[in-house]
């Protein structure tokens, strides 16, 4: 993966459009007055025909999106994952997951990751409002490598898909980059018999981190990367709670709705378990550095541990 | 009628301060917006030193003028009004985007006293300031709302939904500003999104407009009091600003939309600023 280990997702989404870009001319981008932050402005400025900054009306984006789409073109709609949802939203259900069209919806600045600007722009209802969408197809990076093959796959595929992208430099997973990115599919990153961390997204890499850390403790944690929330990989998640007895989802999104609910609907039904949530617990975050936030707001690998520890005091008094 | 000369050098004092403020409060916090916050600042200071009524031992007084700040990232120069203004103590603007700060990134109404709805999200101001006028209206009460919008944020649909309402319901007690500094986040506005002929636009969609210079504090108090005399349709006023103003390395330019400082770039602006160019 040389290029692009460490680098920032949106940056490497950035890059990964304009070399898509090179050889598919029929794909075309569209931005709504943050093409700086979304890194379009790379494709903007390699295909300017091709690159469509409407201004800060992100309805009109999306919906010109969908009309566009019907003429055979690929478009990909850009805007901040907030903005994608709540100013989007109509267009997105009426017209592209209603007529399955093929449309690629990149959201960015995803969870808290755009932290100084405050509640108002961070993203923790997204995957909740996206995959309650019939059509929808759900992908959310874990790092730069997921992320380059994540746009490569949503030119692939003929359908909407929503790509959840996180604002900073994210650490590579080497467990997750030496295995393929298969549309669907979770990944099994790290074995264990006690209990399954299963995370998405940047919470990925906090997962990792609390393995590590129950290792520690003696307890041997599974680490699985849902990347693809919709559809839901639900016979992997059904083998992890056979065998590993106890689930804990962490996300960096609301716990209510996001992929804690998907895993909850799929276990309940298959195969039931005792599970723990890890994400935003139902409140408006603020403004502040990165790393405070995901300690005020209970997103860290030490967040994961606890959780990790009630789900086993759960399996224990029922054994 | 008009301001007198010593209110006018008051308020001039005034901005000259607040954007040393700002340039301290930004470069300090490394995060926030300065280009928006300069090019609003004479109008903000008008309406907080001026215009409006409020109390900021009560914040919440039912029949205080109300101010809207549509184009939410210049949060940082409402903050420093409404600091001097004495709604919380100066020193908590070295807090601004802090963990725990009452100060948001983009402003809250749940957490800074004096501020009105919470905004960020752009677009939504102009119709929130109109129900707030309408309420107003509706209830007999005297007060005002002021509402300030940016020229790249009524390119959002919605501003001009609001648009047709506030003429449709002849809410005149709705003073609306529109911070026409040319320049959005992406680059100017008519490369980005032209706007074509605005003041034509707003006439055609049943609203009085003004125009007035945004960096002259007299002119915006003398349009807001034209505003005010004028009655059965809403206001806006179309003030020419310039983005980043009074930073001349800032001004015009989009890379200051939202660009932390750097520290050379602090000391060559304070020097300027105080410098008084
Ligand atoms: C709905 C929405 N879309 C995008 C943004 C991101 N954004 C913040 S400020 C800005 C540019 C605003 O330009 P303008 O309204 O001209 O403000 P000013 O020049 O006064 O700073 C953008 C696109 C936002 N806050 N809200
Ligand atoms: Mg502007």
């Amino acid at each position: 993966m040389a290029g692009i280990a460490g680098k920032a997702m949106r940056q490497v989404y950035g890059e990964t459009l304009v070399e898509l870009g090179k050889s598919n001319p029929n794909i075309v981008v569209f931005d709504a007055d943050v093409a700086n932050s979304t890194r379009t402005i790379l494709f903007g400025e390699a295909y300017p025909d091709r690159f469509f900054d409407v201004g800060i009306a992100e309805m009109n984006m999306a919906a010109m999106a969908a009309g566009i789409s019907t003429t055979g073109m690929i478009p990909f709609v850009n805007t901040f994952a907030c903005f994608m949802v709540l100013r989007c939203g109509d267009p997105i259900r009426s017209l592209v997951a209603y007529t399955k069209l093929n449309v690629k919806l990149a959201g960015t600045y995803a969870g808290l990751s755009d932290s100084y600007d405050g509640a108002s722009h961070h993203s923790i209802l997204d995957i909740a409002f996206m995959r309650a969408l019939p059509n929808m197809v759900v992908i959310c990076p874990a790092d730069a490598a997921d992320m380059k093959a994540a746009t490569e796959i949503a030119v692939q595929y003929k359908g909407p898909v929503y790509l959840r992208i996180h604002r900073n430099e994210c650490p590579d997973i080497p467990e997750n980059d030496n295995q393929p990115f298969v549309l669907g599919k979770g990944k099994v990153l790290r074995d264990g018999k006690d209990i399954t961390l299963v995370a998405t997204g940047y919470m990925v890499h906090r997962a990792m981190e609390a393995a590590t850390k129950l290792q520690t403790k003696g307890v041997s944690a599974r680490v699985v990367n849902i990347h693809t929330i919709k559809p839901l990989d639900a016979e992997l998640l059904q083998t992890c709670a056979k065998e590993t007895g106890g689930i804990v989802v962490a996300e960096e999104h609301s716990i209510h709705g996001g992929l804690g609910g998907a895993v909850a609907e799929a276990i309940g039904r298959l195969y039931p378990v005792p599970i723990e949530f890890v994400g935003v617990r139902d409140t408006f975050a603020e403004s502040g550095d990165y790393q405070s936030l995901l300690e005020k707001y209970g997103l860290t690998s030490q967040h994961i541990v606890k959780a990790a520890e009630e789900v086993l005091k759960k399996k224990g008094a029922r054994a | 009628m008009g301001l007198t000369k010593e209110r006018k050098a008051v308020l001039e004092g005034l901005c000259k301060q607040f954007r040393r403020t700002l340039l301290d409060t930004l470069y300090s916090v490394q995060t926030g917006h300065p280009g928006g916050s300069l090019s609003a600042t004479e109008i903000i200071t008008t309406l907080y030193f001026e215009v409006m009524k409020v109390d900021p031992k009560n914040p919440t007084w039912e029949d205080r003028d109300r101010f809207v700040l549509a184009k939410g990232h210049a949060a940082p120069m409402l903050y420093i009004a409404l600091a001097e203004k004495g709604f919380f103590p100066k020193e908590e603007l070295k807090t601004l985007r802090q963990l725990n700060s009452r100060l948001q990134g983009h402003p809250c109404a749940l957490k800074t006293p004096g501020v009105e709805p919470s905004t960020g999200p752009l677009g939504l101001g102009l119709s929130a300031a109109l129900g707030m006028g309408l309420g107003a209206k509706i209830q007999g009460k005297q007060f005002y709302t002021y509402v300030l919008l940016g020229d790249g944020e009524i390119q959002e649909g919605i501003v001009w939904e609001a648009a047709m309402a506030g003429a449709k319901y002849g809410i005149d007690n709705v003073v609306a500003i529109l911070d026409k500094n040319g320049v959005q986040l992406d680059g100017p506005v008519d490369q980005i999104m032209p706007l074509g002929d605005v003041k034509a636009k707003w006439n055609s969609f049943g609203w009085n407009t003004l125009e007035v210079n945004g960096h002259k504090v007299e002119e915006i108090y003398d349009s807001i009091q034209e505003a005010h005399r004028l009655k059965g349709k809403p206001t806006i006023i179309i003030a020419h600003t310039v983005k980043g103003k009074g930073v001349s390395f800032m001004e015009g330019k989009h890379a200051w939309h939202g660009k932390p400082i750097s520290k050379a770039e602090y000391e060559a602006a304070i020097q300027e600023l105080e410098g008084g160019r």
